[in-house]
């Protein structure tokens, strides 16, 4: 692979375009093996004996299965076979051209993405999840990019993935899930952040990661309580990524916090400031009131979209979180796809529209 | 409201489901036990095509852990985010005055019937010995 | 009602076991001897440290004294200056969190004694929780019984962070009790510490984020609560959630009420929204009142919330909440201020009308 690639032909349309930016499409592997192509003999043998290793109770399984096989949409299985997200012309048939997609993250969610319990495993997958996207669905496409999956726990292995695709404009993004091994403030996590931030890549902070909705109260029974109890994660990492420092350090940095909902933030923030306000004696390092770190620099994905009741209380959540934080993600393929067309419940201006659906991604992930 | 005929009783097999358009619009037929209903092919929540669900009962329970499964074949579960609809009312079950699928009469028409009129819009040719699904819409 | 229309039923105060030696009188000759023997240590909570700025306001510490340890300062500082008709006393001490559950239900016991006699006995607006473990279910469910003829005790409390999610059958036998003698169970903010902070994320480096995090084990435990079957199991329970935070639980309603309209098959004895559920079966107490001081915003997160009833005024005393006299939050609706500081809360504990 060449490290220098030219930025894609195709760019981004205009505003006055009704094309579409998605910031959250999963690609799928075909088959078990779709990743073999892009490793060693020496881990190809070390998959086929001992599996990934990861942190879920069966052996090829996740352990809150849910509504759906794997979660995917009932209605994406491709015609020609293999899983949703699999097949590119389907893809293409079925999401990109019908809603006009003209720019499309791509969030693997293949192989334990950020890394199971054997780092060097994890290493290895991760470079080939981060080739395999490349070659399977941005080189044939190029309204689609690539996020750069890294494996957290090895810090020194990650930094290096990230400088590899640092020159590589078919990269858009560091792609790190929820489910981090500590909060992501921490000190051990900052040389990722310090290098991403480094090369302009925001992070995209996926739901996910290591196992299920695990909660500080033990473990949910139902896909039911997981699904939700997974979003909290997602709270953890940005009052890490603030109380710990991280942005005060690093105030370039764009962490975009994507399938874990929006409208709770707006009363993190507040909860925060509340709490600084009577211990801020605890971070004394800390130069503003959290509430600022988070219009400052952190984004949201709209899906799974919020519906409150009534839905046209949706303007006044996204008057409150900010419309320059907001961008559009389907979630394609998977079963809490949200439609481009339907998903917003309320009337939404045409100038709001432009920002959720195109501008802000354009800006956030530097495409003009 | 007209009638149309859409396709003959035969192509919509018991416990199937079948899409046909009608005036621009995606109606889903299904054969429940022989009962035929016709339901708008959206769902009403995010429009997904709702012929592309599961046909399923519906489990309820009176207690935690006792479930019940019944009327099997009678509810369709919307393929993106499962939200179960009533076949025979186009009721859903987690909302039912509140969120339903459009629902359209459908009825059986002997081809011998047919020939006669007064339908609109047969795109094929109809036989005398056939049946025939007609929705008024 | 109670007598004065402008006085306030005040639904979380604190009063602070000073120590175990408070504690040991009221325990039986083995747990005296056990205490006693190998001098263990003191139990205040990991969630509460005396010393940290949120266990006690500024202007209410007193130099070398435990936050809310004198009835004569709760007086002065709380009932008298609230206010209040009625107070409800959460003592948080060591019984439910202990690793031993043998030694948690001793000194919940103890503890309950300890309230009944030092404080209930002593102040006649004051009324109890029932403080129980949740280390072994059949051990709390016997101390409700013991407690629940003293009518001064009106609800069950529990801690919000336990071995396992509140809505495992393991813990049915607490709600059968509290069912039993028409005790709601109270969910106080506090943990266990037997996973971190964060769930599965690792341990977060600041106490200002553990307290934060508070609001997911309250989400997690509703949803568990809900999708558990226990709301269907015991339809006569209401659930109060006490210094819990509120402005995180319209956005926890929508979601939960979304996802169950996909995901309802999987947990078929849930036949109500949750959202219907929460706002029929769960109460919460207004401090910490953790959002903007901008009555409109207030305004809308009343609406958000969907149900007027489901507010129970509170000043979290000791806690540092609130500043000033009024633990009314600033900007909050002076038409609700009636419904919150008597209504719901006569409503939500039927034990306070039989004492007023």
């Amino acid at each position: 692979m060449n490290d220098t690639i030219a930025r894609p032909k195709q760019s981004v349309r205009s505003t006055s375009s009704v094309g579409i930016a998605d910031c959250d499409i999963h690609p799928e592997l075909k088959d078990r093996y779709g990743l073999h192509p892009y490793l060693s003999k020496r881990w190809r043998g070390h998959l086929d004996q001992y599996g990934e290793l990861g942190f879920d109770v069966f052996s090829d399984n996740i352990t809150y299965n849910g509504s759906t096989f794997n979660a995917l949409r009932r209605d994406a299985v491709p015609p020609n076979g293999g899983p949703p997200g699999s097949d590119l012309p389907f893809m293409r048939k079925q999401h990109l051209d019908p809603n006009n997609v003209v720019f499309g993250v791509l969030q693997p969610m293949v192989a334990l993405g950020n890394g199971g319990r054997n780092l060097d495993l994890s290493n290895a997958l991760a470079s080939a999840i981060n080739d395999w996207q490349i070659a399977q669905f941005v080189e044939p496409e190029d309204r689609l990019r690539a996020s750069v999956v890294v494996v957290p726990d090895d810090v020194v292995a990650a930094v290096a993935e990230i400088e590899k695709r640092a020159f590589d404009a078919r990269f858009v993004q560091v792609e790190i899930f929820t489910g981090t091994t500590e909060p992501l403030g921490h000190r051990r996590y900052r040389p990722i952040l310090e290098a991403a931030a480094h090369h302009g890549f925001p992070i995209g902070m996926h739901i996910g990661g290591r196992v299920g909705g695990r909660t500080a109260s033990g473990w949910p029974s139902y896909y039911c309580e997981s699904h939700i109890d997974l979003t909290f994660a997602a709270q953890t990492q940005i009052m890490s990524l603030i109380l710990d420092g991280v942005f005060d350090q690093l105030p370039s940095l764009k962490v975009i916090v994507v399938e874990c909902g929006c409208a709770w933030s707006i009363e993190l923030g507040h909860r925060l400031d509340m709490l600084w306000r009577r211990m801020g004696s605890e971070v004394p390092a800390l130069k503003h009131p959290p509430s600022h770190y988070l219009r400052q620099n952190i984004y949201f994905s709209t899906q799974p979209m919020e519906e409150p009741d009534p839905p046209e209380e949706l303007n006044y959540l996204f008057d409150k979180i900010g419309w320059d934080r907001l961008l559009y993600a389907s979630d394609y393929p998977h079963w809490d796809f949200d439609d481009p067309r339907y998903a917003f419940k309320a009337r939404i201006s045409e100038e709001h529209k432009a920002m959720l659906f195109r501008e802000n991604a354009k800006k956030v992930y530097r495409i003009l | 409201m007209a009638k149309h005929v859409v396709g003959k009783a035969e192509d919509v097999g018991p416990g199937m489901r079948k899409v046909f358009e009608v005036r621009g619009r995606p109606i889903v037929v299904f054969n429940v036990g022989g009962d035929y209903f016709a339901l708008l092919n959206r769902c009403p929540h995010q429009s997904a095509e709702l012929s592309m669900g599961l046909i399923s009962g519906i489990a309820t329970a009176d207690e935690p852990g006792h479930v019940q499964c019944s009327r099997r074949g009678e509810f369709i579960r919307c393929p993106w985010h499962g939200w179960e609809f009533d076949i025979r009312t186009g009721q859903s079950w987690c909302d039912p005055g509140r969120i339903s699928v459009k629902q359209y009469p459908v009825s059986i028409a002997a081809g011998a019937e047919l020939v006669e009129g007064p339908y609109k819009a047969e795109t094929f040719p109809v036989s005398v010995e056939d049946s025939y699904l007609v929705v008024d819409l | 009602m109670l007598h004065n229309p402008t006085s306030v039923i005040d639904c979380d105060i604190h009063p602070a076991v000073p120590g175990n030696d408070a504690l040991i009188p009221y325990m039986d000759e083995y747990w005296q001897d056990q205490f006693i023997s190998r001098a263990i240590g003191e139990m205040d909570l990991a969630s509460y440290p005396p010393s940290v700025p949120l266990s006690c306001r500024p202007d209410w510490r007193q130099d070398g004294e435990k936050p809310g340890v004198s009835l004569d300062r709760c007086r002065e500082q709380a009932l008298d200056k609230f206010n209040c008709e009625i107070a409800i006393c959460n003592p948080l001490y060591g019984g439910q969190v202990a690793a031993s559950g043998l030694m948690g239900a001793e000194v919940c016991t103890a503890t309950n004694k300890w309230l009944a006699r030092e404080w209930l006995d002593a102040e006649p607006r004051l009324r109890g929780s029932i403080v129980v473990g949740s280390q072994l279910p059949d051990r709390a469910a016997e101390e409700i019984h013991r407690c629940a003829s003293d009518k001064r005790f009106v609800q069950v409390l529990l801690l919000a962070g336990n071995e396992m999610l509140l809505g495992r059958s393991h813990y049915w036998p607490i709600y059968e009790a509290a069912q039993k003698h028409g005790l709601p169970v109270g969910i106080h903010a506090g943990t266990m510490y037997r996973y971190p902070t964060s769930g599965g994320m690792g341990w977060p480096s600041t106490y200002l984020q553990d307290y934060a995090s508070g609001t997911h084990i309250f989400a997690a435990q509703l949803q568990s609560l809900i999708m558990e079957g226990v709301f269907a199991k015991f339809p006569g329970l209401t659930f109060v959630m006490i210094e819990a935070g509120i402005s995180w639980v319209p956005s926890f309603i929508w979601k939960s009420k979304k996802d169950w309209h996909g995901t309802r098959g999987e947990v078929p004895w849930v036949k109500r929204s949750p959202a219907v559920e929460i706002r029929d079966r769960v109460r919460f107490t207004i401090q910490p009142f953790d959002t903007s001081k901008d009555p409109v915003h207030v305004e809308k997160l009343i609406e958000h919330l969907g149900s007027e009833d489901m507010l129970l005024f509170s000043s979290d005393y000791p806690h540092w909440q609130f500043d000033g006299d009024d633990p009314m939050p600033p900007g909050f609706p002076a038409r609700l201020r009636h419904k919150i500081a008597q209504e719901n809360p006569l409503r939500t504990y039927p034990r306070l009308m039989e004492t007023v």
